[in-house]
This record gives C-alpha cells, sequence and structure tokens, in this order.
C-alpha cells in the first residue's frame, strides 16, 4: 500500500484530519476542560473562580472530591444509581435472553422483521417513550384503577404508581431492552445447531442443553449488553427526573442540578467523572471478562 | 418441544406488547375527545389542531429542523470521511474519539460542551447545539460507513487503480457510488438522532433557545395535553419513515449499532 | 533482453520474508506461470509486478525501464483479480469501458473498442448486463476482457479459474490458451493447481517459502524434478532416497531401504558416498505378477491398499520394512476393476531412465 508513500500521507491526512479535529475541538478539550474544572474553586455567581486567584496563585484543589467522598448524601446517591443500573441490566436480561432465543431460532425470512419490531421503539423520540408511562401509571389510568382496587380488598392503603421507585424502574427497562437484545441476538444467532443436537444424541436433555451448551456460549453476548444497558442507566436523569418521586433523584438528576439550578460547576465536573469512570470500569469490567470466557471457541470466534 | 416453544412465544410475544403498547397508547389518545389521558372518549383531531397553531410548538419545530439539517450534513460529510479514514489507515487516535462520544455517559457529553461553551463566551443557541449534536453524530455516520466498506470487496479499488484511476478517482468513481447506500443511511440516521436528542440538547441549548423534546419535556413536566401526544405521534411517524429508509438502505445498519 | 526482469526481488511482512530473493525473466508473449501452495509468495509476486506491494529488495523493469515508485495505474500492467472485481455497479460495458476512460480515450472510439473485448471474450450481446446477472464464467471473461482493452504489456491472471467447476475450468483453460495466442500478450498466471500449470503454460516457475524452486517447460518441470519439492509437489511421485554405493558409466546406484540397489540414469556427476533420491513417477513402473525367478532390477512387495479409478488403479505396495511405492497401471482390459488384490504379492520394474536423480 507505500506505493507512493508521500501521497499517501497526505491522502491519509486529508481524510482523517477534519473529523479529528473537529472530535478534538468538540469533545476531547471539552471532557479535559471538564475534567480541570473539577480542580478549580466554584465562581461566587455560579460558574468558575478565576484560575488564577487575587494573590497571583494557581487556584487548584480536590475540595469537590473531598465533598463527594466526605458528606455521605452523595455516595448514598451514587450507590443507588448503580444499583437502580444493575436491577435494570438484571430485568433487561431476563426479558431479552428468551425474545433473543426466539428470534434467533425463526425462521431466516422472519429475523430481520423481528429484529427490526425490537429495535424501532428505541428509535422513537426518549421523552415520547417516557411519556407513555407517564399515562400508562397515571392515577387515572386504567392500570392503576385495577392495582388499587386489588389492593382495597386486601385491606390495603392504595398505592400511587407514578411518581415512584417503580416508574423509574419499569421505564428505565423500558427504555433500555433492545441494547440487550442486540447483543444477545447477534450472538445466538451464530450458535451452530448441531451442537445442541450433538448434545442430545449425547443424552442431554432440554434444561442440560441450555445451561451447559447455549448459555455458556452466549456470555459474550450478555456481557456486551449488560455493557450496553449498564452505562446510559447508570448516567439517566430524565427518567427520575419525570417518573420519579422524591427520593428517586440518581446521580443524572444532582449532575443536572449542579449545573443548572446551584451552579456549582467544580462538584458537577467531580460527580461526571465519577460516573464516566464507573460507567466505563464496569463496561471494561464485562469486556474482560466476556473476551476471557469467550475465548476458548466461543461462538464470536466461529 | 412443542410445549416450550409456546412458552417461548408467550414470553416473546408479552415483550414485544411491553414494547409496544405504551407507544400505541400514546397515538391512541392523540385523537381522543378528552383532556385526560385516562379514558377513550370519543375521536377528535382537535389536539393536532391546537399543535398547528401553537407559536412555541412551532418556532421548537423549525429548531430541530434547521439543527438537523445542518448538523446531518455536517457530520455526514465528517462521519464519512472519518469511516473510509478509519477503514483504509492505520488510526490511533480517531477511532477512539469517533466511538466515545457515543459510548459514554450522555450527560458527561452534555456538561462538559456547557462548560466549554461558556468558558468561550459562544451564546449558547441554536449553534452551539446544532454544535455537539454533530460531534455525537459523526461517530454513528462513521460505523455505518465502515461497515459498508467492510462489506466491500477489496479488490474492486485495487481494480481501479489497475485500470488507470488514481486513488482520488478510484474513490470518487467505485468507492464513492458503492458507499452511498451507507452514507444516505448515516445521514437519516444522523437527522434522526439531531431530531430526537435531548440530553445534550438540554445543557447545551441555554435558556431562550427550545427544540421539539425540549418543549415536549416542559409541557410533561408543567401541564400534560394530549397536544404532547399529537406532537409525539408525529414525531414518530418521521422517525419511522427515516429509518425504514435508512435500514432498507443500509440492511445491517440497526444491528451494527 | 526479456520483457519483465525480476531481479532479486525480496518482500517481508513482519519477520515474515513472503518472497525471499526471486529472480525471473519473463519474455514477451510468453504464457508463464508462477506455481505453488498458498503462502508460497507467488500471489505477494504478482502484486508487486502489479504495483499493489512495494519491494523490500530488488528491481522489478519492464522493458528496461524501472518499475519502483511507479503506482498502479501508471503501469501498463492489467490484473485478472481471483474475485473478478467487477464494479457492480457498473454495466459490462461500464466495466470495459473504465480504463478506457480512466486513459482519456475519446469518447467516439470507446464503443468500438468495447466491442471488440467483449468479441475477443465471445460476450457479444452481453453489454448491457450488471454483473450480477452473469455465470462465474461469464464474469470471468468480463474481467478478462477489461483487462485487455486497452492493450496491457503484460496480464496478470491472479488464480482466475479457482472459483469455476471442474468442466468449466477445462474450458476456460482451452480458451484462455486461444486468447494469449489471439492477442499476443504476456501472461503471468498465478495458481496453485498443478495440472492447469502444465496444461496452460509455455514455462512454469514452481515457488515454495518464497523461493523460486525451478523455472522450466513443463514436461520438464515433470520429467525433471531439481528438488524434493517440485517432485512431490507436481503430480504423485515416488522418492526412493539413500547413500550412493555407485557411478559407473551416467548410471549410479543408490541403496534404498527396503529395495536394495536401485540404478538410475543421470547426466550429472555425483560422488560415491554422497546420497539422494530418485524421483519415479508411479505410471513408469510396471506392476505385474511376480516371477519364479526374479531377474535384476525387478523388487517384489504386497499390495497394501489400492485406488479404483476408473481409467486406472493405484496400487500402493509395501516391500520389506514397510517401504511403500505407489505404481499405477492403466485398466485396459474390460470387465476387470483391477488386476491385483490387497495382499497379493506383485512385482514391480521400470527402465534404469525412467527415475530422476536429485542430488541432496
Amino acid at each position: 500500500m507505500s506505493v507512493a508513500p508521500i501521497g499517501h500521507r497526505i491522502g491519509r491526512w486529508l481524510v482523517s484530519g477534519p473529523p479529528l479535529l473537529y472530535l478534538v475541538v468538540f469533545f476531547a478539550a471539552p471532557t479535559l476542560i471538564m475534567v480541570l474544572a473539577s480542580f478549580r474553586t466554584p465562581g461566587e455567581f455560579g460558574g468558575l473562580a478565576p484560575l488564577i486567584d487575587e494573590s497571583g496563585k494557581l487556584d487548584l484543589n480536590v475540595e469537590a472530591y473531598t465533598r463527594f467522598l466526605t458528606e455521605p448524601i452523595y455516595f448514598e446517591i451514587f450507590l443507588k444509581s448503580v444499583w437502580y443500573a444493575l436491577v435494570t441490566t438484571l430485568i433487561c436480561l431476563l426479558l431479552a435472553y428468551p425474545l433473543a432465543v426466539l428470534i434467533a431460532k425463526s425462521p431466516k425470512k422472519y429475523r430481520d422483521l423481528l429484529l427490526l419490531l425490537v429495535i424501532l421503539p428505541f428509535w422513537s423520540n426518549f421523552l415520547i417513550r417516557i411519556y407513555a408511562w407517564m399515562i400508562i401509571l397515571g392515577p387515572n389510568a386504567a392500570l392503576a384503577r385495577a392495582v388499587n382496587s386489588v389492593l382495597g380488598w386486601w385491606g390495603a392503603e392504595p398505592v400511587p404508581l407514578l411518581f415512584s421507585s417503580f416508574a423509574v424502574l419499569v421505564c428505565l427497562v423500558y427504555v433500555h431492552l433492545p441494547f440487550m437484545v442486540l447483543p444477545l441476538y447477534a450472538n445466538l444467532e451464530k450458535h451452530d445447531q448441531a451442537l445442541l443436537d450433538a448434545a442430545q444424541d449425547l443424552g442431554a436433555n432440554a434444561w442440560h442443553r441450555f445451561w451447559r451448551i447455549t448459555f455458556p456460549l452466549s456470555l459474550p453476548g450478555v456481557y456486551a449488553g449488560a455493557a450496553l444497558v449498564f452505562i446510559p442507566a447508570l448516567g439517566i436523569f430524565a427518567i427520575p427526573d419525570i417518573l420519579g418521586g422524591p427520593n428517586d433523584s440518581l446521580i443524572g438528576n444532582l449532575i443536572k442540578q449542579q449545573f443548572l439550578e446551584t451552579r456549582d460547576w467544580p462538584f458537577g465536573s467531580v460527580l461526571s467523572i465519577v460516573l464516566t469512570l464507573a460507567a466505563l470500569a464496569l463496561a471494561g469490567f464485562a469486556a474482560w471478562v466476556g473476551r476471557r470466557n469467550g475465548g476458548f471457541g466461543g461462538p464470536e470466534r466461529a | 418441544m412443542r410445549k416450550r416453544s409456546l412458552g417461548l412465544w408467550m414470553t416473546a410475544l408479552a415483550a414485544y406488547a411491553f414494547l409496544y403498547v405504551p407507544l400505541i397508547i400514546v397515538v391512541v389518545y392523540s385523537f381522543n375527545n378528552s383532556r385526560l389521558n385516562a379514558e377513550w372518549v370519543g375521536f377528535t383531531f382537535d389536539w393536532y389542531r391546537q399543535l398547528a397553531e401553537d407559536e412555541n410548538m412551532l418556532t421548537a419545530a423549525g429548531n430541530s429542523l434547521l439543527i438537523g439539517i445542518s448538523a446531518s450534513l455536517v457530520s455526514t460529510v465528517l462521519g464519512t470521511m472519518a469511516g473510509v479514514a478509519m477503514y483504509r489507515y492505520r488510526q490511533r487516535l480517531l477511532p477512539v474519539l469517533v466511538l466515545a462520544p457515543i459510548a459514554i455517559p450522555e450527560i458527561l457529553m452534555g456538561v462538559s460542551l456547557l462548560i466549554f461553551f461558556v468558558l468561550l463566551n459562544l451564546t449558547l443557541g441554536l449553534v452551539s447545539v446544532a454544535l455537539a449534536h454533530i460531534a455525537f453524530c459523526i461517530g454513528f455516520v462513521a460505523i455505518v460507513v465502515r461497515a459498508r466498506l467492510a462489506g466491500m470487496d477489496e479488490a474492486l479499488t485495487e481494480a481501479a487503480r489497475d485500470c488507470g484511476a488514481s486513488p482520488l478517482q478510484a474513490f470518487r468513481y467505485i468507492t464513492l457510488p458503492l458507499i452511498m447506500p451507507g452514507v444516505i443511511a448515516g445521514a437519516l440516521m444522523a437527522f434522526t438522532l439531531s431530531i430526537d436528542d435531548f440530553v445534550i440538547t438540554f445543557f447545551t441549548a441555554g435558556a431562550g433557545t427550545v427544540t421539539l423534546p425540549l418543549q415536549i419535556y416542559s409541557m410533561i413536566k408543567i401541564a400534560v395535553t394530549p397536544e404532547v401526544n399529537a406532537v409525539s405521534t408525529l414525531l414518530m411517524l418521521l422517525t419511522l419513515m427515516l429509518i425504514v429508509i435508512a435500514s432498507k438502505l443500509s440492511p445491517n445498519l440497526l444491528r451494527s449499532d | 533482453m526479456a520483457l519483465l526482469e525480476i531481479q532479486g526481488v525480496t518482500r517481508r511482512f513482519g519477520d515474515f520474508t513472503a518472497v525471499d530473493n526471486v529472480g525471473l525473466a519473463i519474455e514477451a508473449g510468453e504464457f508463464f506461470t508462477l506455481l505453488g501452495p498458498s503462502g508460497c509468495g507467488k500471489t505477494t509476486l504478482l502484486r508487486m509486478i502489479a504495483g499493489f506491494d512495494p519491494a523490500d529488495g530488488g528491481r522489478i523493469l519492464l522493458n528496461g525501464e524501472d518499475l519502483a515508485g511507479k503506482p498502479p495505474e501508471a503501469r501498463p500492467v492489467r490484473t485478472v483479480f481471483q474475485s473478478y472485481a467487477l464494479f457492480p455497479h457498473m454495466t459490462v460495458e461500464g466495466n470495459v469501458a473504465f480504463p478506457l476512460r480512466m486513459a482519456k480515450t475519446p469518447e467516439r472510439e470507446i464503443a468500438p473498442k468495447i466491442a471488440a473485448a467483449l468479441e475477443d471474450v465471445r460476450l457479444v450481446g452481453f453489454g448491457k448486463r450488471m454483473p450480477q446477472e452473469l455465470s462465474g464464467g461469464q464474469k470471468q471473461r468480463v474481467a478478462i476482457a477489461r483487462a485487455l482493452v486497452t492493450h496491457p504489456t503484460v496480464l496478470l491472471l491472479d488464480e482466475p479459474l479457482a472459483a469455476l467447476d471442474a468442466k468449466l475450468r477445462e474450458e476456460m483453460q482451452i480458451e484462455l490458451i486461444d486468447l494469449q495466442k489471439e492477442v499476443g500478450i504476456t501472461f503471468i498466471y498465478v495458481t496453485h493447481d498443478q495440472t492447469e500449470a502444465l496444461a496452460l503454460s509455455r514455462r512454469i516457475a514452481v515457488m515454495n517459502q518464497g523461493r523460486v524452486e525451478q523455472m522450466d517447460a513443463p514436461s520438464n518441470i515433470y520429467n525433471f524434478p531439481r528438488t524434493r519439492f517440485v517432485a512431490d509437489f507436481i503430480g504423485h511421485c515416488n522418492l526412493l532416497s539413500g547413500p550412493v554405493i555407485a557411478n559407473v558409466r551416467g548410471v549410479v546406484t543408490l541403496d534404498v531401504k527396503g529395495l536394495g540397489p536401485v540404478d538410475v540414469a543421470t547426466g550429472s556427476k555425483i560422488a560415491r558416498g554422497s546420497s539422494g533420491s530418485i524421483a519415479l513417477r508411479p505410471e513408469k513402473i510396471r506392476i505385474e505378477a511376480p516371477s519364479s525367478t526374479p531377474p535384476n532390477h525387478h523388487y517384489r512387495g504386497t499390495v497394501a491398499e489400492l485406488l479404483y479409478m476408473g481409467d486406472v488403479t493405484v496400487y500402493k505396495v509395501a516391500t520389506q520394512n514397510g517401504t511403500r511405492v505407489e505404481a499405477l497401471r492403466a485398466n485396459s482390459e474390460s470387465g476387470r476393476a483391477q488386476f491385483f488384490d490387497v495382499g497379493d504379492v506383485v512385482e514391480m520394474s521400470w527402465p534404469v531412465d525412467a527415475g530422476h536423480f536429485i542430488a541432496e
């Protein structure tokens, strides 16, 4: 390929230069500036205090980090966010697995359609999908009335479905389900039916075939799906904002609050960095486990 | 065997119902002759009529369209270049920068761009939102274009060179026409993502600028009326159309993200 | 002076040397074949001639002019790709016209040239078809027409028949020979299929591990392999090895394990005490029922396996110590599947000049 090395190099820069420049300016630089902002002092009227203070010294400190670590309320909210994201991931897995198996096993001509049907809701507006649950769970809607009349028979107090942790979780699962189905399907589709036939031939019943063959081979898909669900679920703020109660504030809401209400940028930056690191750490862990388990001739390699 | 597949079908049916019933309810109630989204009262077009007269909504729609078109145009050009560069040349930094905006939590990009724009003294508004949208759309376009390139026989470009075409001519006459469906699909996807984006827009739009998702957000937060259902229905129709066209053009589009 | 001279050309990929100091001289109008197993470097060499891969050492001269630094589009060399690489968004005509357009041929001259090229490959009337609507053989012809339309100096063909079924492949082989004679352009043909190489070429270079093992006419390659690799790679061959125990008037005697002394005629001088192999083709061995007293240079063994191929039967004969010799006998008598059965004792013999001596 290096027939004409100089022309080659120029061509390479002409093609990769513009997108690279754009992303350096509008993605890498802002991210680095935010990291820097997390070490600065909040300004008197919001934003940031001058980088060089009145005495002419460089004003960098770790106060915002200390605050996150020492005031338990923030760490609690962080843990709660991780918990919500984990529960969401687990429920998504339980719902997505049978669906992905079914699509992978259905006749070839229907597979694309069935998959498209899973993905389409993802392409409808995020807020519309939250709004839909506002309607369904609303106090006057049929679901709430039915639930509460059953509770009434048992003599229990009526419960509101909307503005509750329940509403937040249902919507989190709803919004993220396609992210779990896609990688699972992509993995299951590649499985060789002959393996299952061989297992059956060797005396494995349906449960053993699933648990000893299909499931272990699908683990790379499971881990990929888990990462795809967990990362966005951890940073969500609109769902608790719209569907949650007063106790359902998650780290995303806290970040929004720091930037748009209290205007404490350094602390908001700290929270964003913690969120991102946590998300990437878990996704990286999932990828690592996935690669280790998929290493011995998993279907990804086939 | 039969029993097991029946169980599987029931689960799948339930999952599809879970995915679609909420959206269907939104659509159905947009034609409901009642202020409450609780019970079917009767059929009406009133909410759509109200929508057409809602100045704020029309402004928001205009803004969304303007941002969507400019963001998708720019990100398609840049994303195509990125996709080609990532496929053709060994790149270290570019793939990271292209994929990271997709992989990290959206909110991080929103707040970091907010800090960035404010520090630059750039007035938050249409321009800042469009700049932000371009940054995250580049990656989606690049992925589609790269997938399209990967599906192309490498020998075709060599054959073009062999037939006497310069690298630029080979790109112009062979590569570009062959990846065009991917480029168009990427553009439609970028437009859809831009029109739909809420989180990043929320942080980078500033106080004065409203897009459709921001307008929907404030309506949901303040007062829910079936006008929201009406605008949602129209928006869903639009994205549905765009995505179906895009997936026809690039069949593996929907799987590659 | 040869048309294309390859002088000490080397190509490395990391630690792997794909092409190792190769030298070849290819004459104008020749049908030349690079033959070897996959990974032997033949395709890399072809790509260096075309200009897709740079050489790490050595020179490639075309008509005495060094091609180094010339991009593929500037070389009067065209390639027929293994995958055909027909542009899927252009018609057959569009594909054939592409090199003409790139060469800025006046538009009115293009149509007659396309017509002539399609006629050469017997595809008249297919001009408006899209590549997807063609069969494998037709695609192959379009690829050749596209490569030939600008009358290149050299045509490179990279396993062009590999994707075709056996019957079609044979037809295309004959057509390629005819076509090459007709256009008179130098063909450099890459293949791993030895029968194809033998059938098509005027000369063959057998490559192994980046080196040229032997370069010669097909019959010489087959009958007088210079190395064990060539003997083994081209057709079936018994390699009888052992020390040289005698050398009398152009006849060398080897002590072959399991057979005893075996004679072979050779023109070259071989010292006693050195060792070597005799390359002996199965079809050169006579296989018969044992006689009462075996004459000199007749060897006895037992049929261990047989492969009935229809026209011929291959007998794998085990001698003492388990040495195996493969012999072939035409099934010339009707109604009999073979002459011998597994377990039969047989006697093998061959003329002294049937084998070919390969020094170690």
